[in-house]
C-alpha cells in the first residue's frame, strides 16, 4: 500500500490557531502519512526560530475567561500579553505541548515545511529569522504535493 | 497483566503527545515486542485504538485502573 499523504495550508499566526496544523501534521506523520505544510500569510510566523505567539479575546467571544472582562477593558495595553501568558500557563498545566515542541516533533518526523515566497517578499521577512529545515515555494509547489494528497486542509 | 518489553509513562500528557511518544518508542523496538503505555488523557483510549488500526501495530489490551489508562501494543 502506498503511503497516504496529508497536505495542510497554515494561514494563521496566533497561538490558538498554531495548534491545529502542528497537532495534525505530527500525528499524521506518526500514523505513517507523508505530510507537508504550506505556510502563507500570517501562518509564516509559525516558522520563526523565536516564536512569540499570542492570543486575543477581541473578536472572539467564545474564548473561555477565568472571569468576565468587558470588551473595552480587553483593548487596554498589556491585556493581550497577559492573556497570552495565562493561556500558555494553562496549557502547560494541562500537559498540552508547546508549539516549539510540536514543531520540533514534526521536523523530527520529516514533515516537510514550505514557506510561501510571495508572503516572505510581501512582508519583507528576513529568512534568517526562520528555522533552517524549510523550503520556499509558491502555489504551484503546493499543488505538486497537494494534488496527490488524500487529505487536504486549509487552516 | 501480560508481559511487556518496554514501558512508556505518558501520564499528564495531552493529545497528541501520548501517541507521538508511543510511536517514537515503538520505532526503537523490534517487531513482535510489546510496549506498555500509561496515560491519563481520557482521549487516549479512542486514540490508541485508532493508532493501532491505522499503523498495523496490535493493541493487545486497553484497561483503566484508578484513573490511569493502560495499553499494551505489539509492534508490527
Amino acid at each position: 500500500m502506498d503511503e497516504k499523504k496529508l497536505a495542510i495550508i497554515a494561514t494563521k499566526g496566533s497561538l490558538d490557531w498554531a495548534y491545529p496544523p502542528f497537532i495534525l501534521a505530527s500525528t499524521a506523520a506518526a500514523l505513517g502519512y507523508d505530510t507537508q505544510i504550506f505556510f502563507t500569510f500570517y501562518g509564516l510566523v509559525l516558522l520563526k526560530k523565536k516564536l512569540n505567539l499570542q492570543v486575543t479575546s477581541l473578536g472572539n467571544p467564545a474564548m473561555p475567561m477565568p472571569m468576565p472582562v468587558p470588551v473595552i477593558m480587553q483593548t487596554m495595553p498589556g491585556m493581550q500579553a497577559m492573556m497570552s501568558s495565562m493561556m500558555k500557563k494553562k496549557m502547560k498545566s494541562k500537559g498540552v505541548a508547546s508549539i516549539d515542541e510540536l514543531r520540533a516533533l514534526c521536523l523530527e518526523a520529516e514533515v516537510k515545511m514550505v514557506a510561501c515566497q510571495m508572503t516572505v517578499d510581501l512582508f519583507e521577512f528576513d529568512t534568517n529569522d526562520f528555522i533552517d529545515d524549510i523550503e520556499y515555494g509558491g502555489a504551484a509547489t503546493f499543488f505538486e504535493f497537494a494534488g496527490q494528497s488524500d487529505v487536504c486542509l486549509y487552516i | 497483566m501480560a508481559n511487556f518489553d518496554q514501558e512508556l509513562d505518558a501520564s499528564g500528557l495531552n493529545c497528541p503527545l501520548p501517541i507521538l511518544r508511543a510511536k517514537k518508542t515503538l520505532n526503537g523496538m523490534e517487531s513482535g515486542q510489546v510496549l506498555r503505555i500509561i496515560a491519563t488523557d481520557p482521549g487516549s483510549v479512542k486514540d490508541f485504538e485508532a493508532f493501532a488500526n491505522q499503523t498495523g501495530n496490535e493493541l493487545l489490551e486497553s484497561t483503566e485502573e484508578e484513573g490511569k489508562y493502560l495499553f499494551l501494543i505489539k509492534k508490527k
